[in-house]
């Protein structure tokens, strides 16, 4: 064996080479009708459980929803319910009553649910100053804002229409003529309030313009701690969509009633949005949501189907 | 517009014409910038990504930041800059050391040694044998007393014969001193392109003879890149130099092959621009339309009532520019990525590595790799392409003895070597016109062993032979040759040679005998070039018999004859042959009328038989990809026998009774319509039987088809999967493969000559087969083989896989950003069609840069079937051929599975997610992974041969 063959001969083992002559080791998996079928019973026995567990969670979940938007308008207004909403005159406190249908377990959480609200709607997306979010004073940067930027040459904090349009009904709940203690800490992201959010920034000049959006914020709080805000400003992708706003760390039993007093002050009425209450509970997949469940076991029974289809295929007309 | 040049004026010309210096570089240093990116906007692609870049410049439209297309795009235009500045510094590199190279230049009277690129123009350049010319010269003196020197055009026109030029009559004569005071002035045209023309005047100043203008044609110049051959020195005067010559005015970048992939992918991609535009279309015609119905409505959005001009426009191209990810930026790298990948591939091949030569096989185009998947028709060259063009003198025939027949070599036959110990007079003179007639020249090594440098290949035989039955062509010297026959020593003066030329199909030699003064004609050539000019009563029959069955065998043959000259007619003959060799007008034809008045009443001597072998696997090859469904032509400059012997003996074409031979032919259009249109019946009769037809045509009946019988033939062409074409030249070859490709035929071209070149160049894929013809074909050719076996490794493996994976990355490049569009496009449908981004920029261009186009490159190393399976069963290819991997069906699969997938994503996401989970960011990242999993899951079931 000459130099040069015995080079040829390392070389033939080395990975690149393998590599160069398209050689590498492989595998070459062939989809002969036992594999496809059992793959099919396997998706089917992994799924269709899941999906029951899921779906018995989300049962476990115990909701209750309540639209105030138009009970909450006075009858003689109901006609006219813009001129109502935006006739700061009249009185917009309201309250509803319901009865609790299961037994709840602490925590039980309150969400604000809008319908037909545009979060995601492009101008109002981008409207929005994450830096001045955090850095407060800041000339710069403020131009993504737009069209709420400025009032007397200053900078608003916080700026743009997303903070502008902050949500501003609020609840109370009585139960047993009791008030119902709701803890509204601890509401936002923890992240969004440590890094998102700054401590030193204060809405000194917010909502002072000649149009005035939505809700107001106390000017000696700083950003960092105004939590509806921070919620707000999550902005939702779906044009229904639920905001926490707080929690209630009280058990409520069956047939207990719930009676809240709540100021109806957000205008939803001049482009026909909904406005709802939501208590619930959440089991550890989150909140009422059947869908995974049936998601999973619709995929995992038409996969048992198929199976059985190609099994009896496979059976009748073997191939050969 | 004329030009004058003052031969040996050192001063006057600097000015007017450019010096020698040579330039084949597209930019400068300066310009390279402006003009790269000129000719890379000239491409519709790179306008459509520019124009979409700035718009995203404009915020209030852009729905991501502009960087997630400005760098891409920057980096692509990086990339395929500094790919032209490389090559076009390796054309300067190369342009240098053609300019720098020394040549021997006359310079104040005294020959000096300067670089090639301060020749002038007027200046006299002197080169020896084998220097390759610098520039384009009109001679004016050869070493040669007649003034006649050779010279090889191949680099100009291709074809490897030797070309003869002569110097003006003005200067024959001038002695070899005073050619460096000559002093005179040419008249000739601009510069210009045509290799063929060169009408020009010469006087010459006193002292040298006289005022009168003398002519100048093509024949008394030697071009550019041209190599002197079998002269020992010449000399001419520097008419055009550097980039003016005929050469550099005649080169240009050759087109760019582009595959029927490139072309399917195009059309594609214009498909897809035209549904981009649609859906933009109707979603800003949607948006505007939701904007003033419900937006005006939602107080938080805050549209104002009087809005900018631009106003309607907005929403559109806020779309335009959300859809602008359907057309994948990176497809165009991504896929010169994979192509220079299967290129390598080809070139690693172990495989097809030649172990005789060592040299391995190599893809110079790497842009083509699938079409060779494709090809339908493949164009064969004969000789050095299925044989090996190694000539072995198997079988001859003298005074109608047959040798060699019995054993397959004469060389061995006793009889044969008996009749030469015995000094056979007719054996005798055989033996001498097969080691004399010819311009072989004997080369003595130190050793004292001889060694022989021939042009032809045949010619190398023959002498080989003779040297082998003791005829031993020894020495040459001026004109007289030496023999050593059985121990003697003969000495002949060559006193003319008739050069070998296509038409006349003979060259003779007159030599003089040196001890008997006897004047001898040696004639070899064709069988119709000699047998027809015997003397009136020989006997040629056996001859024609020897030549039919030699012919059988796939024998070369050839006739030797010889005829001895009195004096006083050779004298004669002589003075008209020196006259007719100075004519200035149909020069070729006069001399062939002389030559024809020299060479009759042979006395013929016999027929040689010489084998040019096979290449190993030939058959093999052939039968495997015809039944790959490729069809075979075979294009050989040979004769008709001999073509289709060689034909039958590599499966080309069956023989009788499965097969069936037509043949075209006919001197006169008449003759070649009637038997056309004969074969074209016969053809479409059998058309549907199980039978293998072939036509055979020669080179005069294929002309005249051509020029007028051109759409019969080419529905001959269509019906017929093989035929063979003998006896065309270079340019009726590269007609065929037009013809071929013309009809929508993916062709492939395989040749080894220079005179395959242009058939190379004009086919889709040239492949040239790095022979014993030197390495032109090779180095013209899109990919270069050692071998004709490795075409079908090319082909079934190379060819196959790069078409696959092509055929896959392509339409999976297009899923991959429509899943992604989709979803935009749902999106926007709850989100008031406002044109918002569901993803931001860091995803989308994560999701295309890391996600999407890293896995996918594992797809180069998929194999569908493994090689062996290929070859054995080679059918498959039929897949590749129709396109069946490629093309709108297949395309609106993935578009539909695009579609699908981006349904499924965006469905489960939003029930899923709804609620209080409905966060924005949130959302957007469940969606993106699901994109993200789905394709890794298409890869993953794509791929059929997952490597570890």
């Amino acid at each position: 064996m000459t130099d040069t063959d015995r080079g040829t001969q390392r070389d033939r083992d080395s990975a690149f080479s393998l590599f160069t002559q398209q050689s590498l080791p492989a595998c070459k998996p062939v989809l002969t009708p036992e594999w496809v079928i059992m793959t099919f019973l396997f998706i089917g026995f992994i799924f269709i459980p899941v999906g029951l567990v899921t779906l018995r969670a989300s049962h476990s979940v115990v909701e209750i929803v309540e639209r105030y938007d138009i009970g909450c308008v006075p009858e003689p207004f109901r006609i006219d319910k813009v001129s109502y909403i935006q006739d700061d005159s009249i009185p917009k406190n309201c309250s509803l009553s319901f009865k609790v249908p299961k037994y709840m377990k602490a925590p039980i959480y309150i969400y604000y649910q809008l319908e037909n609200y545009y979060q995601n709607h492009r101008r109002y997306v981008k409207s929005r100053s994450d830096k001045q979010l955090l850095h407060g004073q800041n000339e710069h940067g403020i131009s993504s804002c737009q069209p709420v930027e400025v009032n007397n040459d200053r900078p608003i904090i916080p700026c743009g229409l997303i903070a502008w349009s902050l949500f501003n009904d609020t609840f109370t709940f009585i139960r047993n003529r009791a008030e119902l203690k709701v803890n509204r800490k601890n509401i936002a992201w923890k992240s969004d309030r440590e890094h998102k959010f700054g401590k030193n920034v204060y809405p000194f000049n917010f909502q002072n313009g000649t149009l005035i959006g939505g809700g107001k914020l106390n000017p000696t709080i700083p950003l960092s701690d105004q939590e509806d805000l921070i919620v707000w400003m999550r902005t939702s992708a779906l044009p229904s969509f639920r905001k926490l706003y707080g929690r209630i760390e009280k058990d409520l039993d069956v047939d207990d009633v719930v009676v809240v007093h709540l100021m109806n002050n957000y205008n939803t009425y001049s482009f026909g949005g909904k406005k709802k209450l939501v208590l619930s509970t959440t089991s550890w997949l989150g909140g009422k949501n059947d869908f995974l469940g049936l998601a999973y076991v619709f995929i995992g029974s038409s996969s048992v189907t198929i199976a059985v289809v190609f099994t009896l295929l496979h059976l009748l007309s073997p191939r050969h | 517009m004329k030009r004058y040049v003052y031969i040996n004026d050192n001063e006057s010309s600097h000015e007017l014409y450019c010096d020698n210096r040579i330039s084949n570089r597209k930019y400068t240093v300066l310009n390279f910038l402006p003009k790269n990116l000129w000719e890379q906007f000239s491409r519709f692609m790179n306008q459509y990504f520019l124009l979409i870049a700035c718009l995203q410049l404009w915020s209030l439209i852009t729905p991501v930041n502009p960087a997630s297309t400005w760098g891409p795009l920057i980096f692509i235009f990086a990339v395929s800059a500094s790919k032209e500045a490389w090559d076009d510094y390796n054309r300067y590199l190369s342009d240098k050391k053609a300019n720098e190279k020394l040549v021997w230049v006359v310079r104040q009277g005294i020959r000096k040694q300067i670089q090639a690129q301060d020749i002038h123009v007027g200046n006299i350049v002197w080169l020896r044998e084998n220097d390759e010319v610098p520039c384009d010269l009109v001679l004016i003196g050869t070493s040669d007393p007649q003034g006649l020197c050779y010279v090889e055009t191949a680099a100009l026109d291709g074809e490897t014969d030797l070309k003869t030029r002569v110097i003006p009559s003005a200067c024959m004569g001038i002695d070899f001193e005073l050619l460096h005071k000559i002093k005179g002035v040419i008249e000739c045209p601009n510069p210009d392109k045509d290799i063929t023309r060169f009408d020009a005047n010469l006087r010459l100043f006193p002292p040298f003879i006289d005022n009168d203008v003398c002519p100048l044609t093509i024949k008394n110049t030697i071009l550019q890149s041209c190599y002197l051959r079998n002269t020992e020195w010449a000399c001419g005067v520097a008419v055009y130099t550097g980039n003016e010559t005929k050469l550099g005015m005649s080169r240009g970048i050759p087109e760019p092959k582009l595959t029927a992939m490139d072309a399917m992918i195009d059309k594609l991609t214009g498909a897809i621009f035209v549904f981009q535009i649609v859906v933009v279309m109707v979603l800003g015609i949607a948006g505007n339309v939701w904007k003033d119905t419900e937006a005006r409505k939602q107080w938080y959005v805050q549209y104002p009532i009087e809005g900018p001009w631009y106003e309607l426009l907005v929403i559109p191209l806020r779309f335009e520019l959300l859809c602008s990810i359907m057309i994948p930026i990176s497809i165009k790298v991504s896929l010169d990525l994979v192509k220079s990948l299967y290129a390598k591939f080809i070139d690693w091949d172990a495989e097809m590595i030649d172990y005789e030569t060592g040299i391995p096989s190599h893809a110079t185009n790497t842009a083509i790799s699938e079409d060779l998947g494709q090809v339908e028709y493949i164009m064969t060259d004969k000789t050095g392409t299925l044989t090996e063009n190694r000539m072995i003198f198997r079988r001859c025939c003298i005074s109608g003895v047959f040798y060699g027949n019995e054993s397959g070599d004469a060389l061995k036959d006793t009889k044969l070597l008996n009749a030469v110990a015995g000094g056979s007079p007719d054996v005798v003179q055989f033996l001498t016109v097969m080691a004399i007639c010819n311009t072989v020249v004997p080369i003595k090594s130190k050793t004292g062993a001889i060694s022989y440098k021939a042009q032809s290949q045949d010619e190398d035989a023959l002498v080989n032979a003779a040297a082998q039955l003791h005829m031993v062509y020894a020495n040459k010297n001026a004109n007289i040759l030496e023999i050593r026959f059985n121990g003697s020593v003969i000495k002949y003066e060559v006193l003319e040679i008739l050069e070998f030329t296509s038409d006349r199909k003979r060259m003779s030699v007159v030599v003089k005998d040196c001890q008997t003064g006897k004047i001898v004609l040696l004639s070899k050539g064709a069988d119709e070039a000699i047998l027809p000019y015997a003397f009136v009563g020989q006997q040629t029959r056996t001859f024609i018999e020897a030549v039919e069955q030699y012919a059988q065998l796939g024998l070369r043959t050839l006739c030797l004859a010889f005829c001895e000259l009195r004096e006083d007619e050779y004298q004669e003959w002589s003075l008209m042959f020196k006259e007719a060799s100075s004519t200035l007008v149909d020069r070729e034809w006069r001399i062939a009328e002389v030559c024809q008045r020299l060479e009759h009443d042979f006395e013929v001597l016999g027929v040689t038989a010489i084998e040019d072998r096979l290449q190993d696997g030939v058959p093999e090859t052939i039968e495997t990809l015809r039944k790959a469904g490729i069809n075979f032509w075979m294009l050989t400059g040979d004769k008709q026998n001999t073509a289709i012997q060689i034909a039958l003996s590599c499966n080309f074409i069956s023989p009788e009774p499965k097969g069936q031979l037509l043949l075209i032919d006919g001197k006169t259009e008449d003759e070649v319509c009637r038997s056309l249109e004969r074969v074209l019946l016969t053809m479409r009769i059998t058309s549907s039987e199980p039978k293998d037809v072939a036509f055979v045509v020669d080179g005069w009946a294929l002309e005249i088809a051509l020029k007028h019988y051109r759409k019969a033939f080419t529905e001959l062409a269509i019906l017929s999967r093989t035929a063979i074409c003998c006896r065309v030249t270079p340019s009726q070859k590269a007609q065929l493969v037009e013809l071929l490709k013309s009809c929508d035929y993916r062709t492939l071209a395989i040749g080894d000559g220079g005179n395959d070149v242009r058939m190379i160049q004009q086919a889709d894929i040239g492949v040239g087969i790095s022979g014993r013809e030197g390495l032109q074909a090779a180095r013209a050719a899109d990919y270069s083989i050692g071998k004709f076996r490795f075409l079908k490794r090319l082909i079934l493996v190379h060819g196959r896989y790069s078409y696959n994976r092509t055929a896959f990355l392509s339409q999976y490049s297009f899923y991959k950003s429509l899943v992604i569009c989709f979803i935009q496009i749902f999106f926007s449908f709850i989100s008031g069609v406002s044109g918002t981004s569901l993803f931001n920029s860091v995803s989308l261009m994560a999701y295309n840069v890391f996600y999407t186009s890293v896995p996918v490159l594992v797809s180069v190393l998929d194999k569908d079937l493994s090689e062996g399976t290929v070859m054995q069963h080679p059918q498959i290819l039929f897949y590749c051929q129709a396109g069946r991997l490629l093309n709108p069906s297949t395309f609106a699969g993935w578009f539909g599975r695009s579609l699908f997938h981006a349904i499924v994503v965006f469905v489960i996401t939003i029930h899923a997610y709804a609620y209080e989970k409905s966060e924005m960011e949130e959302l957007s990242m469940v969606a993106l992974s699901g994109c993200i999993w789905l394709q890794a899951f298409v890869v993953a079931l794509e791929t059929k041969y997952a490597s570890i």
